[in-house]
């Protein structure tokens, strides 16, 4: 990485004007859009609001309304996840709680993540909304199995932060859906964690991860290396983190969690995915 | 302009940092400024973008502006943090302290110290000087007083990293603070779950979105454990 783009970012001296005004228009179009959600109170609920906001059409809300949509359909894979587990039985009534506050987080995000999408004049067309959570038979009974589904639920949350912090500067330029998408990051990082500790894991990711979860034979454990492919990284922003602590480097890598771009996370999730 | 990396695309140059990156950008920055300070992007006032002159006084630090001061906030709540660890683990940890408490606590240690010597070292020149803390309100014999003092840093510095994120210009800067940020949620949940077992964020978070403070907030709630002064006037604002 590099500093470049920071500083270029404001040196306008560099850009011909046309890109400067493209810059510009772009940023001033989702300011208006930041002042119209300010309003109606895009980072708080009820999610109600809204449906009754006008649908709006403004420069460049494609890539926005693929980054939303493409979040949706990650959200609606834990929440019908999480209702079949809930329903199932295969929730043990200690952990149920948890489960149940994980569900209700899981549909408020799709709920919320709906109706964004909407209020931007997008739709919810080729947005996946029917799962099979055993991949086409791969893994057997995940309803039915308890340690089965508590793998499924850890790969789940541990993508799905990885796949929001990779959509993070896709978002910036609207600090209100960044902010919120934020929120539901963090989120997601809160149920990894406490579904790791169910597991006997810790709550963050470590060396026992990189080369996938195991005990649930070698489909699985290869199916979930990708969910941890590149979490070993203690490069950041360019500062080579282990020449700079004397921390152990087993723990600057736990101390990082990476991103991973649509493309990848798309690939994990796609044996899922039915229609 | 300056990277950080050097010509084998690794190792990091200490005396180098954002120093003579910031070096460029006021060169540029004050010619821009002669043609079109209007268009400085995110930043109406291009003083906003001119370090202090003596930003660090004893006793007080001066966060700065822009990116840089986003990173100096980040970087003292790392400091706090990575302190308050630190201390638990040298008094011994409190007493009947279990295990995978211990564990826990000191892998949160060993992680808040990698994140403010990151900071340190990724700001270079820029970065504020150490800070000074007061931890006389934690009894540190105490599991309660530890574990909810941990709680109370946790949830505070996820809060600040989501507040803080969007006020970040430069994409790669917002995703390393993504990086660090889900990490804090992680720990905040370990602690939650080493208080009250399976029932983390059930008194918490009940509208399915995790708080976001912004700075101002956030060095509010954190000062009585912070003897340095903080200027945080330089910040960018929402």
């Amino acid at each position: 990485m590099d500093f470049n783009k920071l500083f270029d970012s404001f040196n306008t001296e560099n850009k011909s004007e046309e890109e400067v005004d493209i810059y510009m228009s772009r940023k001033e179009a989702f300011k208006k859009l930041g002042s119209l959600t300010k309003k109606v109170a895009l980072a708080s609920l009820p999610v109600a609001a809204f449906t009754m906001m006008p649908k709006m059409a403004f420069a460049q809300s494609s890539d926005v309304i693929g980054v939303l949509k493409f979040a949706l359909a990650l959200e609606r894979l834990e929440y019908q996840f999480y209702i079949k587990g809930v329903d199932s039985g295969v929730v043990s009534g200690r952990h149920m709680d948890v489960f149940m506050a994980i569900r209700e987080h899981e549909r408020i995000h799709v709920e919320l993540l709906e109706a964004t999408i909407q209020a931007l004049g997008g739709n919810l067309d080729g947005v996946p909304s029917m799962f099979d959570y055993t991949a086409g038979g791969v893994f057997p009974s995940p309803f039915g199995n308890r340690q089965l589904f508590l793998a499924l639920s850890q790969a789940f949350e541990d993508t799905g932060v990885r796949a929001y912090k990779g959509q993070a500067p896709n978002l910036m330029d609207n600090d209100d859906l960044l902010k919120v998408a934020l929120q539901i990051h963090a989120v997601e990082a809160r149920h990894a964690s406490q579904v790791r500790r169910i597991r006997g894991r810790k709550g963050w990711i470590t060396e026992e991860d990189y080369d996938g979860i195991d005990g649930f034979g070698a489909t699985f454990m290869m199916a979930s290396s990708a969910v941890y492919a590149g979490e070993k990284n203690t490069t950041h922003v360019g500062v080579e983190v282990t020449e700079v602590t004397t921390v152990p480097v087993m723990a600057v890598r736990e101390a990082w969690d990476e991103p991973l771009s649509m493309e990848m996370v798309l690939d994990i999730v796609k044996p899922f995915i039915v229609s | 302009m300056s990277n950080f990396t050097d010509s084998k695309g690794r190792g990091y140059k200490p005396d180098q940092g954002l120093g003579s990156s910031r070096r460029s950008f006021l060169q540029y920055s004050g010619a821009a400024l002669a043609t079109s300070a209007i268009l400085l992007s995110g930043c109406e006032q291009f003083e906003e973008f001119i370090p202090p002159k003596n930003p660090n006084t004893k006793n007080k630090v001066n966060l700065g502006s822009g990116d840089i001061g986003i990173l100096n906030y980040a970087y003292a709540l790392e400091q706090l943090e990575a302190a308050f660890y630190t201390k638990v683990a040298l008094l011994g940890f409190y007493a009947g302290a279990s295990a995978e408490e211990i564990r826990v606590l000191e892998d949160l240690r060993q992680h808040e110290v990698a994140h403010r010597e990151f900071y340190e070292a990724a700001l270079g020149k820029n970065a504020i000087g150490k800070l000074e803390f007061d931890f006389s309100m934690v009894d540190f014999r105490d599991r309660n007083s530890v574990l909810q003092t941990a709680k109370t840093f946790e949830d505070l510095g996820v809060a600040a990293y989501n507040g803080a994120g969007p006020l970040l210009e430069n994409p790669d800067f917002l995703v390393v603070a993504g990086k660090i940020v889900s990490v804090e949620a992680r720990h905040a949940t370990a602690i939650y779950d080493l208080i009250a077992p399976n029932e983390a964020f059930v008194d918490f978070i009940d509208d399915g979105l995790e708080r976001a403070f912004p700075p101002m907030q956030v060095l509010q709630a954190a000062a009585p454990f912070i003897v340095t002064e903080i200027d945080a006037s330089n910040l960018p604002k929402a």
